[in-house]
């Protein structure tokens, strides 16, 4: 298991929490009791199977939302 | 594509207000509807572009976002012909969204600010033995760094070499520069004013105490409170119903202008974004000014607060013995004081260690025959004399004769709170000397703005005896004053309080007392800024500074406070806006989004005058 942290551009609505943290948990290999999205610090945090899937993957389904990603962090959990 | 338009959404708020202008213009002044149409129509599809894709990703999670509710309105509008109001609606919606992420900015601003001062780069000794400039993240524990005027310091570490001043604002929020010289700590995050350190790194990265205070704050600005998950739940199915309810009126009285009206209306930003407005707002300020606060829970319960209950030692004192008065019964005295410093230099007791601070440089003799009596004092040969120093026990022991006067100081000494240490030279008493620990400056005044502020109990619980606790309670004005309690006996102490109903708050230094730190309703810890108290407890105290405690208390206080007004902003402009929609025929889409983006511009407004927070009366 890793952790990664993401660092998104500012969240402005309280929706977009609701949509990004349903995106980070449709990514198989993703750990959905760990997924949290914090509004105020605009950032998401979450546990992922490195086996199954990447950070980039969780990148890439929040950036088809239409959501930026500006720094992403990966480490041993 | 979905991208560009998301990402040339303020272009496009621009452009279709410059349309909606043409329009009215050459309606008004030309009478040209055609223009009027046309431009409108644009502005339309324009400004539902960026709606349209949210509201279609929202759903795509299965999120029924507010972004549908206004995508179907202005379909209805835009159906029923009725230009006007679709360009207005979206409009407003995307203006109001603008303000909202600019003002939003700004109430983050605080914890924004924090964040930036973590430190980017280190210089950092490589094996050849040069320095070289890095990335903060390849600095491991047990570096060699090099920090050169003006730069911040890359890690929590302590100085191998060097001197200068560092100012430890970030950690401390006081901005008074420190003396740092060879061995002495470092945190990260704190900027050298001048000088030049090596320092070799301790901690790194997240696990410094600066790296550590963010994650906290982060986490505690969007931490909720049970009222708040309250609040999510409700909204979550509240949109919802509010799609639910237009299509009942439609059905119900076929009038698809009542029913996307209601949509408009219902929207529920102001309820969701009020709440947490205000606690990021006062999280901030309080981070600003040394005051952790660890959510939204401990900031509903300090504001409530009834008893606050402190720790005497390192808390309301100090917590660092000192020499408060002599007396000297001898013309001689810098040579008594000179036998007591080489006497007490070699002992490590507290009131030891307080003497030989207090006497300073002074010529030191060698010490024979050391004898510890224990309870007592000390007994030993300095310089061809022998010396005894203890307390009134060890006189009489050693049959030395306390004259009438010397008796009286004492008694005086020992009213005054004081541990009492004598000195006598060849059986002949020569010194008198009062050692306590200091109430910390400006603490009675501290204690006096926490009882303007409304709370009714202020205890104080102590190991000291009881005449030492009666005394400080006394100089500060305590409501209670409880000695001889060991750590258990303070939290079942606590315990009682709360059985009686009250909200208890717990002020301690986190050493000896964090049973009952974890048994108040809210432990405040005087973190010395790397205590493991910042984790354990609920309101951190940076600096061990206790005059931060009113500003926390007055803080939390105007947050709750803020919290309630903007729950009744909200609720308030979302019942009056339906009552008018059925009872007045002023009330249209148009309005309903004005009024509604107002009240969300309102809540925002509102919580950023916790922003500039400040006690009344405290100027710094």
């Amino acid at each position: 298991m890793k952790k990664a942290t993401i660092q998104l551009g500012t969240l402005a609505c309280p929706s977009c929490m609701q949509k990004i943290e349903n995106a980070i948990k449709s990514v198989d290999g993703v750990d959905k009791e760990s997924v949290k999205v914090m509004f105020n610090s605009s950032k998401a945090k979450f546990l992922f199977d490195e086996g199954k899937t990447s950070a980039d993957n969780v990148e890439n389904a929040i950036t088809a939302l239409g959501y930026e990603v500006k720094k992403t962090q990966v480490k041993d959990a | 594509m979905q991208r560009y338009i998301l990402r040339k959404r303020n272009y496009i708020t621009l452009i279709s207000a410059i349309l909606i202008a043409i329009a009215f213009v050459s309606k008004l002044g030309f009478s040209n509807v055609f223009i009027f149409n046309i431009a409108l129509i644009i502005a339309s599809v324009l400004g539902v572009a960026p709606i349209v894709i949210q509201a279609y990703q929202a759903l795509r999670v299965k999120v029924v976002s507010i972004d549908v509710l206004v995508t179907i309105a202005v379909a209805g509008a835009f159906f029923l012909k009725n230009f006007e109001e679709s360009a207005i609606v979206t409009f407003l919606f995307l203006f109001g969204a603008y303000l909202e992420q600019r003002t939003l900015n700004k109430t983050r601003s605080a914890i924004k600010e924090l964040t930036e001062m973590a430190p980017e780069t280190a210089i950092k000794q490589i094996e050849n033995g040069e320095f070289v400039e890095v990335d903060v993240d390849e600095v491991d524990v047990g570096d060699v760094l090099l920090v050169k005027t003006g730069a911040k310091v890359p890690v929590d570490g302590t100085v191998l070499t060097g001197e200068g001043y560092i100012n430890e604002a970030s950690i401390t929020g006081e901005s008074v520069p420190v003396s740092k010289k060879e061995g002495l700590g470092v945190y990260a995050g704190t900027i050298l004013e001048n000088g030049t350190l090596q320092i070799k790194a301790d901690r790194v990265g997240e696990d410094t105490t600066f790296g550590r205070i963010i994650e906290l704050v982060e986490e505690a600005q969007d931490s909720k409170s049970e009222a708040e998950r309250f609040i999510d739940k409700f909204s979550k199915y509240y949109t919802p119903a509010v799609l639910l309810l237009a299509i009942i009126v439609w059905v119900v009285s076929r009038n698809i202008e009542l029913a996307i009206t209601i949509l408009v209306l219902g929207c529920p930003g102001a309820l969701v974004i009020g709440v947490p407005v205000s606690n990021v707002a006062g999280i901030g300020n309080g981070a600003r000014h040394g005051v952790l606060l660890k959510g939204s829970e401990v900031i509903q319960d300090f504001s409530r607060v009834d008893a606050l209950v402190f720790d005497k030692t390192g808390t309301l004192t100090i917590g660092n013995p000192q020499v408060a008065e002599t007396r000297f019964y001898a013309d001689n005295s810098d040579e008594v004081s000179s036998y007591l410093a080489s006497v007490e230099n070699e002992s490590d007791h507290p009131l030891a260690k307080a003497i030989v601070e207090y006497i300073g440089d002074t010529k030191l003799y060698s010490v024979e025959n050391t004898d510890v009596v224990k309870g007592g004092g000390i007994i030993a040969l300095v310089d061809g004399h022998k010396v005894a120093i203890g307390n009134v026990k060890l006189m009489e022991q050693e049959k030395v004769p306390l004259n009438e006067q010397a008796r009286a100081d004492i008694a005086q000494f020992e009213e005054k709170g004081n541990s009492i240490v004598l000195t006598a030279i060849d059986g002949e008493l020569k010194a008198l000397m009062g050692i306590r620990d200091k109430i910390r400056p400006g603490v009675k005044r501290d204690l006096q703005k926490l009882k303007k502020l409304g709370v009714k109990k202020l205890i104080v619980l102590s190991g000291d005896n009881q005449g030492t606790v009666d005394l400080v309670a006394k100089e500060l004005g305590l409501t209670e004053a409880h000695g001889h309690m060991l750590p258990e006996d303070k939290s079942a102490y606590i315990k009682e309080l709360q059985d009686k109903g009250q909200i208890v708050a717990f002020v301690g230094d986190g050493v000896n007392d964090s049973p009952s730190l974890a048994l108040a309703n809210i432990g405040i810890a005087m973190g010395s800024g790397t205590d493991v108290a910042i984790e354990t407890s609920d309101v951190v105290l940076m600096n061990s500074d206790f005059s931060r405690l009113p500003h926390a208390l007055g803080l939390t206080k105007a947050i709750a406070r803020n919290m309630v007004q903007n729950i009744v902003i909200a609720v308030g402009v979302v019942l009056i806006l339906l009552a008018s929609v059925f009872f007045s025929d002023w009330m249209n889409m148009s309005i309903g989004m004005l009024v509604h983006e107002g009240s969300i511009l309102a809540v925002i407004l509102n919580g950023m005058r916790l922003i500039n927070y400040r006690q009344r009366g405290h100027s710094s």
